[in-house]
């Protein structure tokens, strides 16, 4: 089960009725927000696909549960265009490095969980940015702290927050998983 | 303005017609570059139905005011989206029923010849994916070589004629798509007849295609004579048919030449292939009208929808008949090996009854272009 903010259900239609509701249900949603698109024409998977290729949406991955497919996409969120902020800035190579070199290192992944769950840095932790400021608790002012996303711009706005919550050794890693080189794992099938 | 559907026949009859068409293709890009409604006067516009959702306005400067316009998706139901829109425009267009899937399993019968004694040769053009299938009649009976798996075709198309299905054959154990041959004998109580060499792992019985044993069809005067010719699979046999007509299977096409079938066996078998095309072919009459299992560009097809050529025609024009140097031959055949169909591991599990997948999932094993020949 992965957490997303919408479900829409499009089980048993064919196309194109699928990306129609999708497009629908999207324009719904804020950005950055993910939808589950649920639906059982096999087609489907290509066109969503391609289709949040078409409209800059981003499709995450797709589980298969028996007959049905269920289509992870997030709204097209701008995101990489505005500088980033926080001071302490490393790259995904500096990153790859430190993970190699200590298998303790901690990781913040503050993608949506849907993102996490389809592709993350083996050992990363899951903290959608969302959800920081109440799951601070969570995490230790001791450590170093990398804290990734997908560009570098989410990842920029929870390492202005750790800062600002007395985190002080908190590394932004720039730009994240979209170029993301290293060894990834999945938490779903 | 009303939206009308075009059926794959009407489209058939277009291509063979070499008719001027527009196809307004709205699947994704990928789908439209791996495969596409074929033919030589046809104008394409790819814009896949997902970029249309808010209105055809962008796109009706693209579309040609003389000629017809048909609109094709995967299945029909974007097609018929956008071509109401398209309507609601002005515009008069049609769809095409059943979609690029009704087109894959379309099957145009044509008369190839009448037969010396009676009789007639038919061949079944998969127009959307070049598979050649044929029916030999004569006196009430009928034959069936390398029949595919719209079974109902056949079985109505004999029942139209008034014959009986008494034989039904494949070449060789195809990899490129579904043999409805067990099955169509199954129906009718025919023989199912495979070349033992490709049957070795065949769950189910058969009888066993083997050169010396001719066959008759009707009034014992067509004779199917089996002409063993390995090289694109170890059992690959031709049928010499009333010493007119040589089916040649995967081995030998109208511009190129059949590709030993598993990349893994084109060196151990390229021998055969050369020998089977430069020597055993080589010994025939000029004559014979070739009549091959594929077609691999709408170019091939005749004016009548067929496709077959002289055996002399294509020794003296087919380059893969042309190849002096052994060597060279065995780099055409065994190099730059195009890549291997849509799932033909399961196709060719399918064909030995190992696997029995249902009708959605047959369909999708055999998606996609047609990929056995080299040139």
């Amino acid at each position: 089960m992965i957490q997303t903010n919408a479900v829409l259900d499009a089980k048993g239609l064919a196309c194109p009725m699928p990306i129609v509701k999708a497009k629908k249900a999207i324009n719904g949603l804020e950005a950055g927000q993910v939808l589950e698109v649920q639906a059982t024409d096999k087609g489907s998977t290509a066109d969503m696909k391609a289709w949040a290729e078409s409209t800059g949406h981003q499709y995450l991955g797709t589980i298969e549960q028996g007959d049905v497919l269920k289509h992870y996409l997030r709204k097209s969120s701008g995101e990489g265009k505005e500088e980033n902020k926080h001071p302490y800035v490393a790259s995904n190579e500096d990153l790859q490095k430190i993970v190699e070199a200590n298998g303790n290192a901690v990781v913040l992944d503050v993608r949506e969980a849907a993102e996490y769950a389809f592709n993350h840095i083996p050992g990363a932790q899951s903290l959608p940015l969302g959800e920081l400021e109440n799951r601070l608790n969570e995490l230790d002012k001791e450590t170093e702290i990398y804290v990734v996303c997908r560009t570098g711009s989410r990842s920029d706005l929870a390492a202005q927050k750790l800062a600002q919550a007395g985190f002080d050794k908190v590394v932004n890693i720039v730009p994240g998983m979209s170029d993301w080189t290293g060894p990834t794992e999945k938490s779903v099938n | 303005m009303p939206v009308n559907p075009i059926t794959t026949k009407e489209i058939a009859q277009k291509v063979i017609n070499k008719e001027a068409f527009f196809i307004l293709d709205v699947r994704n890009e990928d789908a439209f570059s791996d495969w596409k409604v074929e033919g030589e006067n046809i104008t394409y516009l790819n814009i896949p139905y997902f970029d249309l959702l808010d209105g055809v306005e962008e796109i009706l400067e693209q579309l040609p005011q003389d000629q017809d316009i048909v609109v094709v998706c995967a299945k029909e139901g974007s097609s018929i989206m956008v071509a109401d829109m398209l309507s609601d425009e002005g515009r008069t267009v049609s769809y095409l029923k059943g979609g690029m899937k009704a087109w894959s399993e379309h099957l145009e019968p044509v008369k190839v010849g009448n037969l010396k004694e009676g009789g007639e040769l038919y061949q079944f053009v998969r127009l959307g994916k070049g598979c050649l299938s044929y029916m030999i009649v004569s006196d009430g009976e009928a034959a069936l070589i390398d029949a595919t798996r719209m079974t109902d075709v056949y079985l109505d198309f004999a029942e139209e004629i008034g014959a009986t299905i008494k034989h039904v054959f494949d070449t060789h154990l195809h990899a490129d798509h579904i043999s409805g041959g067990r099955k169509i004998a199954e129906a009718t109580n025919a023989m199912y007849w495979l070349p033992p060499k490709d049957a070795q792992e065949v769950a189910f019985n058969y009888q066993p295609l083997e050169e010396g044993r001719d066959i008759n069809i009707g009034n014992t005067t067509i004779i199917i004579q089996p002409l063993y010719s390995p090289g694109h699979t170890i059992g690959s046999t031709s049928f010499i048919v009333d010493d007119a007509y040589l089916l040649s299977g995967d081995i030998l096409f109208i511009d190129s030449i059949g590709r030993p079938d598993l990349a893994g066996l084109a060196e151990d078998w390229v021998g055969d292939l050369r020998k089977t095309l430069y020597t055993r072919y080589k010994e025939l009459s000029d004559e014979l009208v070739v009549l091959p299992a594929h077609f691999m560009i709408i170019e091939e097809l005749n004016d009548d929808g067929s496709v077959s050529e002289k055996l002399g025609t294509l020794f003296a024009k087919n380059h893969g008949l042309n190849i002096e140097n052994e060597a060279e031959f065995r780099k055409l055949v065994t190099g730059n090996l195009p890549p291997q169909p849509n799932a033909y591991q399961e196709i060719r599990e399918m064909n030995m009854g190992k696997i029995n997948p249902d009708e959605e999932q047959q369909r999708e094993m055999e998606i996609g272009p047609n990929r056995c020949a080299v040139r």
